[in-house]
């Protein structure tokens, strides 16, 4: 009991060497599986190893000098927004109606959300080309053309957002349920609207902002979707970054390598910042 | 605590509360009937408890009341105008929900400021009010603070702030209390009198703790299956039920056997005749009756030829509840003070008592005797 009243201190870990070692038992595994290939790439990336050159950082200065690359990671970024406000305008009001008026639908919308993680990306790929091609022959010379025409823009290939919104949705509903599930939306939405807050301002100052972390998430995972994306962008014969790195990787192999590890520390700092903002929010709450 | 500063009006001066009115109020949920043709009124600067059992539709009533819920048929008027469709954001009722409902994102300050926000209230102005509210319920220094930061009681006056803040013509109160420890619970019970009172705001507090309604409402309005089975202030409810409901729902009745006089004026119970106050059943002319007595009239002592045996005692402080064996197996509750209740051993053979005073009859049930 006194050690449980008395005044804390500055906390002091101890961990006892048997913990130490079980631990650094069952993560070495891990580290290996993880750090090796990236060491591996790092190392090729800069020539280490290779007898036929000296080791330099040229791989990694030309990827601001690259044709394409600006383009492909522009139409990314590009498609990643346009997808992320697509799965939120979806997949938020369906989810926010399944709590407040219909939560009988809650199975049903979890099965829809779920069932692009069955369908391969390539068989989506390869549906989308048949639909396309089908839909082209059907809508020949008529007003729905130019509309089916436009999908397939190559400076802003809609077709491309549809599929990957549907690619997204189970990691969009996974995260988003789970936010939702910590909060008690119902009640919060009644409390506003008792505030005489309207439906709009109950979503935007009340709900929105208790799933921030959700929302965030939800973003980072679309994104690190769509920037690794091939298969679909590749059958439909588009070029974001995914596909613009394996092309390139034919005639600029380091490069090619660089520009992944450049992606991927892209990728890792967003995390990051997404873990920092959860946890700045929560100190902030709790002290 | 500092004294209340806003806008004091006393219930006497009649202006601040609105009249609530249900009328033929009716909601099923599939097969199941929650609300019943409500009909209730409640006055301006009134609080009204209701009270009944899970399920009985007192929570889906004070929902209309809010706009959460819609009748299938029936009016929600306040001040005689028919709100039944108008939204919930602009019906000017306050309300006070059982799980707290602060918005965890906001300070203490900005949820009790949340609804002057939304009407547009000056930034200045609404701190102002919200830190003058928060005055109100005790919780001068906690503006600063998060939801998560607060006791379940503090999180609930914050709450109570919060619906105050708008003044709203009715205040709503769905089980406010019922997630808070016995103490808490009870001094958060005072302290939302003593402000109703002072702000002389018309009150719907729903509860099932009949304890929490005959102390806090100025009268109680007792539910079952949708229907109201009888409005009344608290001491009527305790002293007449309407109904065998009320009287077994409403504190603990004992149901001692007795017999009807020929003319039904008189009735036998314990070997004593009473005359009959009422009866909660139609006259079927049968002359076996069921008494219906409180525990806190029932007088006993001990007496070697008593037609009772004390079997068990349970202290309750400043009073003893007895629990006493009758002829034929019944059993019956009296309530003594704890310095008598001391002299008598369990086993003693025990002597009842009634005052001299009128006693509610109802049919008999062989098969209980306290309800």
């Amino acid at each position: 009991m006194a050690l449980l009243t008395a005044p804390r201190g500055p906390r002091v870990r101890r961990t006892a060497p048997e913990a130490r070692l079980g631990r650094t038992i069952a993560l070495a595994p891990a580290v290996v599986y993880f750090l090796v290939p990236l060491l591996c790439a790092l190392a090729f990336t800069v020539g280490l190893g290779d007898p036929r050159q000296k080791p330099s950082l040229d791989a990694y200065t030309a990827i601001f000098t690259t044709d394409g690359l600006a383009q492909s990671l522009g139409l990314t970024l590009l498609l990643a927004g346009a997808t992320i406000i697509l799965v939120f305008g979806l997949l938020l009001p369906a989810l926010l109606a399944v709590r407040l008026v219909a939560p009988r639908a809650k199975a049903l919308v979890a099965v829809v959300c779920m069932l692009p993680l069955v369908v391969p990306a390539v068989a989506l790929g390869a549906g989308i080309t048949t639909v396309l091609r089908w839909a082209t022959d059907w809508l020949y010379d008529t007003p729905g053309f130019p509309l089916l025409a436009s999908l397939q823009q190559p400076a802003f290939p809609v077709i491309l957002v549809l599929a990957y919104a549907l690619m997204a949705l189970p990691l969009a509903y996974t995260t988003l349920e789970a936010g939702l599930n910590a909060i008690e939306v119902k009640v919060l939405v009644e409390a506003a609207r008792s505030c005489r807050a309207s439906w709009f301002r109950t979503l935007f100052l009340v709900i929105l902002p208790n799933l921030r972390d959700a929302l965030l998430n939800t973003a980072f995972l679309t994104i690190a979707m769509v920037l690794g994306e091939y298969a679909v962008s590749a059958l439909l014969g588009f070029q974001p970054f995914a596909v613009w790195t394996v092309a390139i990787s034919g005639s600029h192999a380091q490069l090619s390598v660089a520009v992944s590890m450049v992606g991927l520390i892209g990728t890792w700092l967003i995390l990051l910042a997404v873990a920092k903002l959860g946890r700045s929010k929560a100190s902030k709450e709790t002290s | 605590m500092t004294a209340f500063t806003l806008d004091p009006r006393p219930a006497s001066a009649g202006t601040a509360g609105a009249t609530l009115e249900f009328r033929g109020l009716r909601r099923a949920f599939g097969a199941t009937m929650a609300l019943d043709g409500l009909n209730l009124t409640l006055n301006p600067g009134e609080m009204l408890a209701l009270l009944g059992p899970s399920g009985c539709g007192k929570t889906t009533a004070l929902r209309m009341v809010a706009g959460f819920e819609t009748p299938d048929s029936g009016e929600v008027l306040l001040d005689g105008v028919d709100v039944t469709g108008t939204p919930a954001h602009r019906r000017d009722v306050g309300m006070v929900f059982q799980s707290y409902s602060l918005f965890p994102h906001l300070s203490v300050t900005d949820n009790v400021a949340f609804g002057m926000r939304m009407l547009g209230t000056p930034a200045a102005r609404r701190r102002a009010r919200a830190q003058e509210l928060l005055e109100l319920v005790g919780l001068p220094t906690q503006g600063g603070r998060y939801p998560r930061q607060l006791s379940g009681g503090q999180q609930q006056r914050v709450a109570l702030a919060r619906a105050l803040a708008l003044e709203p013509r009715v205040l709503l109160l769905d089980e406010p209390l019922s997630a808070l420890d016995a103490k808490v619970r009870q001094s958060l019970r005072e302290e939302i009198r003593r402000l109703q009172l002072e702000l002389g705001i018309t009150t719907l507090f729903v509860t099932h703790d009949q304890e929490e309604a005959l102390s806090i409402a100025d009268r109680v309005a007792v539910m079952r299956d949708g229907r109201l089975e009888q409005c009344a202030t608290p001491e009527e409810l305790y002293n007449s039920p309407a109904t065998p409901f009320v009287a077994g729902f409403v504190g603990t009745m004992n149901r001692l056997p007795g017999r009807l006089s020929s003319d039904g004026a008189l009735v036998d119970v314990l070997g004593l005749s009473r005359p009959v106050q009422g009866s909660l059943h139609g006259r079927d002319g049968t002359a076996d009756v069921d008494v219906l007595v409180r525990p806190e009239a029932l007088t006993v002592s001990a007496a070697p030829d008593g037609p009772a045996q004390l079997v068990a005692a349970s202290f309750l402080g400043a009073t003893t509840r007895l629990t006493l064996r009758l002829h034929g197996g019944r059993e019956a509750v009296a309530d003594v003070p704890t310095t008598h209740a001391s002299t008598l051993p369990t086993g003693a053979r025990i002597r009842l008592g009634l005052p001299e005073r009128p006693v509610l009859i109802d049919q008999a049930r062989n098969e209980e005797t306290t309800a």
